[in-house]
């Protein structure tokens, strides 16, 4: 594989810029995976270097490195020549180095301008901190990403997860950094923010800054990059540069083989109404939704990010509680009250916030996907080992999961083999409806197709689908029909034929259109 | 790394670092006092050894219920007291009334514990203060109730419980019915924590709270359970030392850290989702080696206050340094 790539790096440097960071055989091993195998990577001034790799490939793992939070069992690191050690995060970052992290590390109860300078926060000259300076500068840096929405003062936890992952990628910037490095930024932002980072990244460049971007949609990676680097089971098997290698290339050095982007047509054949909803409304969040959903069928619901569309889906779950309105599952009128109503009534919710409420890292991943299906996997609340594994294996398998084994614990797996982790605990427990919300976020190419296959057959089964998504590829490619909401009401309901993405995207921006 | 291996076997691993590590110091201690007094080898003074720890191993057992689901239980030592000193009052010496205070002061350990619980999940207060406000409370009703000095005896049948000795054994000699208690009480604890559906999501709802939630375990139900199942941990110990030490206000000053630290000994982690019940059994037999040793070294009670102070501490210490280490 690796000779594919050389090919490309020869004639790479017209202008010959000397690189801005430099790794020389990186390597790092955790208990039974070797994470990293004598990696070296260049990251040069003014340019973006995409990183990509399957699921476990090891981009998190040298992001870590690079900040400090790992330490490297070999290899060095060197910035503009001169080799470099970061013994700590504070050490990584005072070297001019900054992330944002894929699990974002931010603080739920303090405000959002003391998250974006918490560690570096601005003093006045008796030492203490400015606080006017920390408003002002939140401010002019969520101002300069088109954030300017976000209001300083607010409690981080009372934003979107959308919100707070901007103000994590804030954060990163607040730091006059050098070499900036974004893991996934883009996994929870709508088209409309994404643009906007897009246009900041473009900032950064001619600024002179080094980008390492990770991300596993291409569109993102060839829209944005200058070169790339390509990893696979902790090794590089590839790097060149970008617009000219086709993605093709790109996807057969990662997963080793062709991947069909064609997402797998289902038949689409309906059958009767599942799940009815009537003028559902909530105080804050969204007002008059209606739509129903039959068996065997994927109903996709679009809009951008802060349209309300997963609070709809908490209220139907028993997350929160609607003012008016009614559901009504299999003819009968249900009000769940608790997520466990929910799931006995036969309705489950992946989150889009997996972390948090997805997975238990303590547990090993074959008690992660039984954990509610225990009432199946026990008898008389008596574990049995082998169901648990049986039901585990299954449903792991179907979604491509890469790890050791089922005993390993959840919490040392990547970033999107956890996200496959808890969307087969949720299919695991044989729902009637099944709510996903960014099914694929954070997954890979190989792997993506595995999940749109499995959720393909599922519903060919008579499993009725609620799939929320910002990515319109994926919307479009899987959606029998495709409810669009704008500010907490339903712009319109389209059937997913001859659909255009414009007449979808200036539906969800509330541009007129021709079509809307 | 491609799919998972279809080579592994089912297995249910319980943390075995924490066990290995309590196991281990438990030998070390052991043979130190083995060392001091040769005769603790044999046998009997074995069987001595355990019955004496039994009361803390039992204790650590409910401590690790609660400890798993995210909390603490500082009340533990308090209904040991209540209990010692309710025994003596309401059985007045009349072996008759025995069994049927045994019902009723297990019925106080449910209330205590229905209780504790209700405030933490109900009113959110955090367990650590819940439980110091029940544990001052049911000291202060326990002592109020003696008048400071009980009157009443406990008679044989109920001190058997605690003190009885069975003789001519087969293979182990000498079996003291706390021994049995102690089995049977480790292995119920065990059972419940790492084979039952209960288990599994009483160590969800302690790791992640809003994912367990999310997974339809009823949260609330399974938080105040920890604390029932603690509270009736310490009416049993309560029990046995009534039973080998008699009746003292004092009864049982302290124990719930002492149940806190073998937790912690045996890989326990606080705020919950990680711990077995094999390392809270080898935790409390570490402590109670060491309580030992020091007692043979003629270590003055004072101190041995505040070592257990320091023992604490560097059993949490060790505890977050080897979980920071292994991510
Ligand atoms: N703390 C840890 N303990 C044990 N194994 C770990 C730990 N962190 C990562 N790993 C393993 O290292 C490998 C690389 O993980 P990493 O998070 O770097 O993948 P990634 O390329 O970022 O994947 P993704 O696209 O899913 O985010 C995986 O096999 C993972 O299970
Ligand atoms: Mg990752």
């Amino acid at each position: 594989m690796t000779d594919v790539a050389t090919s490309h790096d020869a004639p790479a440097s017209p202008t010959a810029v000397a690189p801005l960071l430099t790794l020389r055989g990186i390597s790092k091993s955790f208990p039974g995976v070797r994470a990293l195998d004598d990696v070296s990577l260049e990251i040069y001034p003014g340019q973006v270097t995409a990183l990509i790799g399957e699921n476990g490939a090891g981009k998190s793992t040298l992001v870590k490195i690079l900040t400090g939070i790992y330490q490297p069992d070999a290899g060095e690191i060197a910035i503009d020549g001169r080799p470099v050690e970061f013994g700590s995060p504070h050490r990584a970052a005072q070297q001019g180095i900054t992330a944002i992290h894929q699990e974002t590390v931010l603080f739920d109860e303090i405000s959002v301008a003391e998250n974006i300078h918490l560690g570096h926060a601005p003093r006045t000259r008796l030492g203490l901190i400015d606080w006017g300076a920390i408003r002002g500068g939140a401010r002019k840096v969520l101002a300069s990403m088109g954030a300017g929405h976000i209001a300083p003062e607010t409690r981080l936890k009372e934003l979107s997860i959308a919100n707070k992952h901007l103000v994590g990628v804030a954060r990163a910037l607040s730091i006059d950094a050098r070499i900036v490095i974004m893991d996934e930024p883009t996994a929870a932002l709508s088209y409309k923010e994404i643009g906007e980072l897009f246009t900041l990244i473009e900032m950064l460049k001619a600024d002179g800054k080094g980008i390492l971007f990770i991300s596993h949609k291409f569109d993102e990676i060839y829209r944005i990059s200058d070169r790339y680097a390509v990893f696979r089971d902790g090794q590089k098997v590839g790097a060149g540069m970008l617009p000219e290698t086709p993605q093709a290339e790109i996807v057969k050095m990662m997963v080793g083989r062709s991947v069909d982007q064609i997402f797998p047509k289902h038949v689409a054949a309906p059958g009767e109404t599942v799940l009815k909803v009537e003028d559902l409304s909530h105080p804050t969040e969204f007002d008059g939704i209606d739509f129903e959903l039959r068996r065997g069928e994927i109903l996709g619901f679009y809009g951008l990010v802060g349209a309300g569309r997963s609070e709809v889906m908490q209220a139907l779950f028993g997350l929160t509680r609607p003012s008016r309105g009614s559901i009504v599952l299999d003819g009968q009128a249900i009000t769940p009250q608790s997520p466990a109503d929910a799931v006995n009534a036969g309705i489950v919710y992946v989150p889009e916030e997996r972390g948090k409420q997805g997975v238990v890292i303590g547990l090993p991943i074959f008690e992660n996907v039984s954990l509610p299906s225990l009432k199946r996997t026990s008898l008389h609340g008596v574990l049995r080992l082998k169901e648990e594994f049986d039901l585990a294996r299954a449903y792991t398998e179907r979604l491509d999961l890469r790890a050791s084994s089922l005993s390993q614990d959840v919490g040392t797996l990547s970033g999107g083999n956890q996200q496959k982790v808890v969307i087969a605990k949720w299919l695991a427990t044989g729902p009637k409806v099944i709510i996903l919300d960014e099914p694929t976020k954070g997954i890979d190419i190989g792997s993506k197709a595995a999940v749109h296959q499995f959720m393909g057959e599922l519903v060919a089964q008579g499993l009725a689908v609620i799939m929320v998504s910002s990515e319109l590829p994926e919307v479009m490619g899987m959606s029998d029909r495709i409810v669009v909401m704008r500010e907490g009401r339903m712009v319109t309901t389209l059937e997913n034929k001859d659909l255009s993405a414009e007449a979808l995207v200036s539906a969800a921006a509330g541009i007129r259109g021709e079509d809307a | 790394m491609t799919a998972i291996p279809d080579t592994v076997r089912p297995s249910r691993r319980v943390s075995i670092r924490g066990l290995n590590f309590a196991l281990l110091i438990f030998v070390v201690l052991y043979a130190m006092i083995a060392v001091l007094q040769p005769n603790y080898l044999e046998a009997g003074l074995f069987m001595n050894f355990l019955r004496r720890a039994a009361p803390l191993v039992i204790l650590a057992c409910g401590q690790l219920y609660v400890i798993l689901s995210g909390g603490f239980d500082l009340s533990m030592g308090a209904v040991v007291t209540l209990v010692v000193l309710a025994a003596s009052m309401l059985i007045g010496g009349d072996p008759a009334m025995t069994w049927p205070v045994i019902v009723a002061l297990y019925a106080m350990g449910l209330a205590v514990g229905l209780a504790n619980g209700a405030i933490v999940a109900f009113l959110k207060v955090p367990s650590i203060i819940a439980t110091l406000g029940t544990m001052l409370l049911v000291n202060g009703l326990a002592l109020a109730w003696s008048g400071g000095a009980p009157r009443g005896d406990l008679p044989d049948n109920f001190r058997n419980l605690g003190r009885l000795v069975l003789r001519d054994v087969p293979l182990v000699g000498t079996l003291p019915v706390a021994v049995i208690i102690l089995v049977g009480a480790t292995l119920l604890a065990g059972w419940g924590l790492h084979r039952t559906a209960y288990g599994k999501r009483l160590l969800a709802v302690g790791d992640n709270p809003r994912a367990a939630e999310l997974a339809g375990v009823p949260v609330k139900p399974t938080r105040i359970s920890a604390f029932v199942v603690s509270a009736l941990a310490a009416v049993t110990a309560g029990i046995l030392i009534g039973g080998f030490s008699g009746v003292s206000v004092n009864a049982g000053r302290g124990l719930e850290l002492q149940a806190i630290a073998a937790c912690v000994i045996g890989g326990a982690q606080l705020l919950g989702g990680r711990g077995s019940v094999a390392g809270a059994l080898f935790g409390s037999l570490s402590l109670f080696a060491l309580f030992t040793l020091l007692n043979l070294l003629g270590l003055p009670q004072a101190l041995r206050d505040s070592l257990q102070g320091v023992i604490l501490i560097a059993a949490v210490g060790a505890s977050v340094l080897r979980h920071r280490r292994s991510t």
